[in-house]
């Protein structure tokens, strides 16, 4: 399953670029709208990007009266990523949320400024959240941490159906007067730097949880989404990489299967959890309940 | 339809400082003058954002100033190379103008000779046209336009302006714009912003619109100033109000590590 990475893609712009995903993740939807932060929003460094977009978003109720339902034209099922400055925000968009038709899953994105990313702070919001909906929730976590796999046990332990790994890395450019290039200071990092990052990540969280995983962070070529499954990933994401190429899901799909084929694997997923040495059974089983 | 399309490099010319880089059309349409294009920079992660110089039957030519390092790569292709292009995007000039007057500042000349094209092939001639350069070496670029009337610094375009009012439509560093959007209200202006995707993606190129915070790839680059687009405070402005003792020199406005130019 190919999907984009949050807020790397504007379905409402470019309805042809959603339509060649399996499924649409959102920008963060927060309760209220959010400008986003004062520009220069966007940096290039030598192997990713910084952006410091700052959550820009119409509000949930906006998304839920005017979003929403142009997104369900599309006819694609609709992850919905939920952000929030506290536990009670994100719990009550997952509430309004609930009754809606056409979401796919909610995505919450752990990783928002000022939001407390400690295990502790993510099983409360989880938790809120598994109260509120019925909706699958999947957990996007920040792989800036000494101990991803315990992140992960955390959020699978508060009732998360799925993991999103990974979310950028903070990172900081200079422009030629040495002063920071974002407006903010620092931002998110991502692009093809991020990509061990990632696998990483993923890695240690299949390792730890039995949760399917949507593995994203620069993947650019079929084999990055490979190796991404191989790792753990049941799902994979784009994120720049829609910027700077806007077909890519249709190149990556054949390169993807290309790559399983070459490996004489009979489908891209039954090369889940290689890099980790399991079962060929339980790659099967969790293969198939992932399986389009 | 956000597709991307690949060209071959037909030439690439210095003109002055800059490099005229030429592509071979293949399939792509030119779109209006003012929209642009997203050009693969080699070697680099993000594509450049460039509005179109020059459109032939053969070609698509873009006026590139080498001040980082994705447009240094861009100005060294060789012909022969290849490249992918994306666009045309964006908002264009609207050509429906009585009296054009067409206004450029140093690389901000880069639409002009495409629209002054356009302009004339649209029944009313060639329109009048004034270009600012900071040195005689910037503008040999002037070149690209017959007939314009050139001034170096320290004089600026703003000098040249005729008292008869015309329909002025210009591009160049945010001073000119800014002087211009006070001095002549109706202007159409092409703005330029960092941009990662250029078709409305990742909400990077954001200006503020009338207090609210638009999208210059989607809303713009050309806005009119009093129009239904409102007028702009760009990045780089905004940037300049907290911290106008770095400021880049006028003309050269994109200092951060690569070019922008609507």
């Amino acid at each position: 399953m190919l999907l984009n990475a949050s807020g790397c893609l504007d379905a409402l712009s470019a309805p042809e670029v959603a339509r060649s995903l399996d499924g649409y993740v959102t920008k963060t939807i927060t309760p209220e709208p959010r400008e986003g932060n004062p520009p220069v929003r966007i940096a290039e460094t030598r192997a990713g990007m910084l952006n410091s977009i700052g959550l820009a978003n119409p509000g949930r109720e906006r998304f839920l009266a005017q979003t929403l339902p142009r997104l369900r034209d599309l006819e694609l099922p609709i992850w919905v990523s939920v952000g929030g400055f506290s536990v009670g925000e994100y719990a009550e968009t997952c509430a309004a949320l609930d009754g809606e038709d056409g979401i796919a899953a909610i995505e919450l994105n752990l990783s928002c400024p000022n939001v407390d990313e400690a295990p502790e702070g993510a099983i409360e919001i989880v938790a809120a959240c598994r109260e509120a909906t019925d909706l699958p929730l999947y957990a996007k976590l920040s792989p800036a941490t000494w101990n991803m796999a315990e992140h992960a046990r955390a959020v699978e332990f508060a009732g998360a159906d799925g993991l999103s790994l990974v979310n950028t890395l903070r990172g900081l450019a200079l422009d030629r007067n040495l002063r920071p290039t974002l407006g903010t200071g620092g931002g998110g990092y991502s692009g093809p730097a991020l990509k061990p990052v990632a696998l990483a990540a993923v890695y240690a969280c299949a390792n730890a949880v039995e949760l399917p995983i949507v593995g994203m962070g620069g993947v650019r070529t079929g084999l990055d989404a490979l190796e991404l499954i191989a790792a753990g990933a049941s799902s994979v994401a784009l994120g720049t990489l829609l910027f700077t190429e806007p077909e890519a899901p249709a190149r990556i799909r054949v390169e993807l299967a290309a790559e399983a084929a070459a490996r004489n694997l009979a489908h891209p997923l039954a090369a889940r959890r290689m890099a980790l040495g399991s079962s060929p059974e339980s790659v099967v089983r969790i293969g198939n309940e992932f399986r389009k | 339809m956000v597709r991307r399309r690949l060209h071959r490099v037909a030439g690439a010319e210095p003109i002055g400082p800059y490099t005229l880089l030429r592509l071979e059309r293949g399939d792509s349409e030119p779109g209006e003058p003012g929209q642009f294009f997203m050009l693969e920079a080699p070697g680099r992660v993000l594509p450049r954002p460039m509005s179109l110089c020059l459109a032939t039957r053969a070609e698509l030519a873009f006026l590139i100033d080498p001040i980082g390092p994705g447009t240094s790569a861009l100005c060294e292709l060789e012909q022969g190379e290849e490249l992918h292009l994306l666009g045309p995007l964006g908002h264009g000039f609207d050509l429906a103008v009585e009296r054009p007057l067409l206004v450029g500042g140093g690389i901000g000349l880069a639409p002009l000779p495409f629209l002054s094209k356009r302009l004339a092939r649209a029944g009313k001639g060639r329109p009048p046209a004034i270009l600012g350069f900071r040195s005689e070496w910037h503008a040999e670029a002037a070149a690209l336009l017959p007939d314009a009337e050139v001034c170096i610094e320290p004089t600026f375009v703003t000098a040249l302006l005729p008292d008869e009012r015309h329909d002025v439509l210009a591009c160049g560093p945010e001073p000119m714009l800014v002087a211009l959007r006070v001095l002549v209200p109706t202007a159409q202006l092409a703005w330029e912003s960092p941009m990662a995707c250029g078709y409305g993606a990742c909400h990077g190129c954001v200006v503020e619109l009338d207090g609210e915070l638009r999208r210059l790839c989607v809303d713009g680059p050309v806005l009119r100033h009093g129009g239904t687009h409102g007028s702009p405070t760009s990045p780089l402005l905004r940037r300049a109000g907290t911290a106008s003792r770095t400021r880049a020199p006028a003309g050269r406005a994109g200092d951060s590590a690569w070019s922008v130019r609507p």
